[in-house]
């Protein structure tokens, strides 16, 4: 397992790292499992502003179409290109390679996070 | 509460993730259906599929029983010979989709019904069969494991007593594979899969002996464990309609692409009068296969649009693994089943589709 003591959760699967300049934002390891091979991203453009909580693209695995929701609030900087072509990185490298976007100018207003622990056991939960 | 089929445990022990299909606990992926599909494609994967419903039909109405039951023509059927066919409602509508066998000694005839379908299916041929035919619902006693990828009978002919590798295509014969003495143990050359393969039909009892022998052989030839997910994008790739989904109640044969599994010439069974009218009149959709652009997946119930018309739905969509992009079945206004183009109406945008004819993918013959 990766070190995620820097990461805090959703309920609805996505993370958020703070990092230089912002805050980068994907899904949860556990998420990528259960949703399969991801084939498709549809991410927002650079420049959206985002709210915590919105809906802010879809996840396409063969399986289904699901909603991605921002964790926290803020403005897109950057998108990973590197998924339109290789998608599968949400799969094998949740927390690293397979990150979506980075929000500057963050804004927590409404955001509801959960820290590592708090998240481990609501997917042990959500696996009963 | 789901039932669940007697290689159940052997599903869990191997990792796989369980859902509920047909009201059955099936695997739908081990490792992930990316891998099982290409493995499949490139060598073979061995699928439980034990949830299908097989119903004996035997005694001097047997034939004439099977023959009113569905639309094609199973006179015509050698001893362990097979067919696809449809059975259909009075107003022509698919009831269920079906592979009828002639079973080993003639006289007999074996019926595979959809898992989900079968306890309406049962009824439905209750009330159809003529006099002088028994009925039997053996699939609780029977399961079915399917071997298939250009590997198959690598793997299984050398398990076989009998000559499994001379099968053709839609033919079946008796035969003891790994050494397993079972009352049924039937080896047919068919699969849902666009691959070759076979699928054998074993007592339920001893499939756990088969499946562990099947998985054996075939480690050094890249057989993998293959789930429901995989088998449904290997089908639809292959142009093989899946019930309930491609077709219904409310679905001809016509409709669903299906004319050449209905032999009007045969005679009168269910539905024939109907199916008589629409084939005179000409079906009121037609099916087509589309092809995307990129990475969009169109779903079951996506609309179709023809300009700025709605020309129908979208009946099976998938990303093909083997050819890279969108592919897609949809039931279309015949005027629409035409055009080269077509748009699909993914959740608000219009997704352009090359209408392409099916299947997308034909394996190459060697």
């Amino acid at each position: 397992m990766p070190d995620l003591s820097g990461y805090r959760f959703t309920a609805t699967h996505e993370w958020v790292e703070t990092v230089d300049g912002g805050v980068r934002v994907g899904i949860t390891d556990f998420a990528q499992a259960q949703l399969g091979d991801v084939i498709f991203l549809e991410l927002p453009e650079v420049g959206a502003t985002l709210k915590a909580g919105g809906r802010f693209g879809v996840i396409e695995s063969v399986k289904a179409a699901s909603d991605l929701f921002a964790p926290v609030g803020g403005r897109v900087a950057e998108v990973n290109g590197g998924l339109a072509d290789a998608p599968e990185r949400v799969n094998s490298d949740p927390y690293g390679e397979g990150w979506m976007l980075r929000l500057e100018d963050v804004d927590e207003a409404g955001a509801d996070l959960l820290d590592e622990a708090a998240y481990a056991r609501l997917t042990e939960e959500a696996a009963h | 509460m789901a039932r669940r089929t007697p290689l159940w445990d052997r599903h869990v022990a191997l990792g796989a993730r369980m859902v509920e299909f047909g009201g059955y606990e099936m695997p739908l992926q081990y490792s992930g259906i990316r891998d099982e599909h290409l493995a499949v494609r490139g060598r073979a994967g061995v699928f439980d599929i034990s949830h299908m419903g097989e119903v004996l039909f035997a005694g001097p109405g047997a034939e004439a029983s099977v023959q009113r039951l569905v639309a094609n023509d199973v006179s015509r059927l050698v001893p362990g010979g097979a067919l696809y066919g449809v059975m259909c409602t009075e107003a022509g509508g698919i009831v269920d989709d079906v592979i009828v066998y002639r079973g080993l000694g003639g006289d007999h005839f074996l019926v595979v019904v959809n898992a989900a379908t079968r306890e309406k299916d049962v009824a439905w041929m209750g009330e159809h069969l003529l006099p002088g035919t028994e009925m039997r619902d053996v699939s609780d006693l029977t399961a079915l494991i399917a071997v298939q990828g250009p590997g198959a009978l690598d793997i299984v002919a050398p398990l076989c007593e009998g000559e499994v590798r001379e099968l053709r295509p839609f033919r079946s014969t008796g035969a003891r594979v790994a050494g397993i003495d079972a009352r049924t143990s039937v080896v047919s050359r068919t699969g849902y899969t666009g691959e070759d393969g076979v699928e054998i039909y074993i007592d339920a009892d001893r499939a756990g002996e088969l499946w562990d022998a099947l998985l054996d052989a075939g480690r050094d030839h890249g057989l993998v464990p293959a789930g429901l997910g995989a088998r449904d994008t290997l089908r639809l790739e292959a142009g093989l309609r899946l019930y309930g989904q491609d077709m219904d109640e409310g679905v001809d044969p016509y409709s669903a692409g299906l004319a050449w599994t209905v032999k009007l010439a045969k005679g009168d069974f269910c539905g024939s009068d109907a199916l008589h009218r629409i084939a005179e009149q000409g079906p009121p959709r037609t099916t087509v296969g589309l092809s995307l652009e990129g990475r969009s997946i169109a779903r079951h119930g996506h609309r179709v649009r023809d300009g700025d018309r709605d020309a129908g739905e979208v009946t099976s969509g998938t990303f093909s693994f083997t050819l890279g992009h969108g592919i897609a079945t949809a039931l279309v206004d015949p005027a629409s089943a035409g055009r080269d183009r077509l748009d699909v109406d993914i959740r608000g945008t219009m997704a352009p589709a090359t209408v392409v004819p099916l299947p997308f993918y034909k394996r190459s013959r060697s």
